[in-house]
């Protein structure tokens, strides 16, 4: 049990196959969109994404919920602050 | 000296001083991220790093002189793809089209692996209002007038990348 089936989002963006620095990018513009509350399932490839997203989440203030692997990719839920 | 305005949101302030395709890459990667992050962004664009403004980018990189340079293929099975092809100076300097070469291999490579092409990634700091500022002593120094650049670039000389540069709380020179 990791979490990830615990948590449901609202939004789904796969990242997958992406580079440095578009899983940021890309989450960034999701959020922008959602509602205060919502929360956001990131799925990358990228194995920069842990940290990164751990920094993003720490410099926007969006909580980041679980950061997980599923299935060889990694898997991250965001909450919009 | 601090922040003239504390509660302004973290600024990034770049300057841009190159022009091949490898050396585009950092200022645009850093750019669009802090922008992602919510920062203020500004690039200054000056020297070979000016042309990075034209609508039309034609980054290229040479092998020539970046001995660090991997050379790699973009096609054919892992293991052929992961050779490093050493190439000897003389024959990087006197093939005609090397360079070309060299860029098309890189291009092909770094989208394969799915990093961002240039354009886009200098798209999305546009969409996030990072400042492009273009150097008016290069521009009179290279002979480019304001309309050969896209227009969301705007023009400035050092002192104002310094002004922005000063209430920054991350500054580099690339």
């Amino acid at each position: 049990m990791n979490g990830i089936d615990v948590i449901k989002e609202d939004i789904l963006l796969d990242c997958s196959g992406l580079l440095c620095p578009m899983p940021i990018v890309k989450t960034a513009k999701a959020i922008k969109e959602m509602q205060t509350g919502q929360i956001l399932k990131m799925i990358s490839t990228d194995a920069g994404s842990p940290p990164d997203i751990a920094a993003w989440s720490r410099q926007t203030g969006n909580e980041l919920l679980l950061s997980t692997e599923d299935g060889g990719k990694f898997v991250f839920f965001l909450k919009k602050s | 000296m601090s922040k003239s305005n504390p509660n302004a949101p973290k600024r990034l302030a770049l300057i841009a001083s190159k022009g091949t395709l490898d050396w585009a890459y950092p200022p645009f990667i850093l750019a669009s991220a802090a922008g992602a992050m919510g920062w203020e962004v500004g690039v200054f664009f000056t020297f070979y790093g000016l042309t990075l403004l034209k609508p039309e980018l034609t980054a290229a990189v040479s092998p020539l002189g970046n001995p660090a340079m991997p050379m790699k293929m973009p096609f054919g099975p892992e293991g052929f793809q992961n050779i490093n092809w050493n190439m000897p100076n003389l024959l990087m300097a006197n093939v005609p089209g090397f360079e070309s070469l060299a860029t098309t291999l890189m291009k092909q490579t770094f989208k394969n692996k799915g990093v961002a092409s240039i354009e886009k990634l200098r798209e999305m700091c546009v969409d996030m209002d990072v400042r492009l500022i273009g150097c008016q002593m290069t521009m009179d120094v290279f002979g480019f007038k304001r309309e050969d650049f896209i227009p969301q670039a705007e023009i400035g000389g050092a002192a104002t990348f310094l002004e922005y540069a000063a209430d920054a709380d991350v500054q580099l020179f690339i």
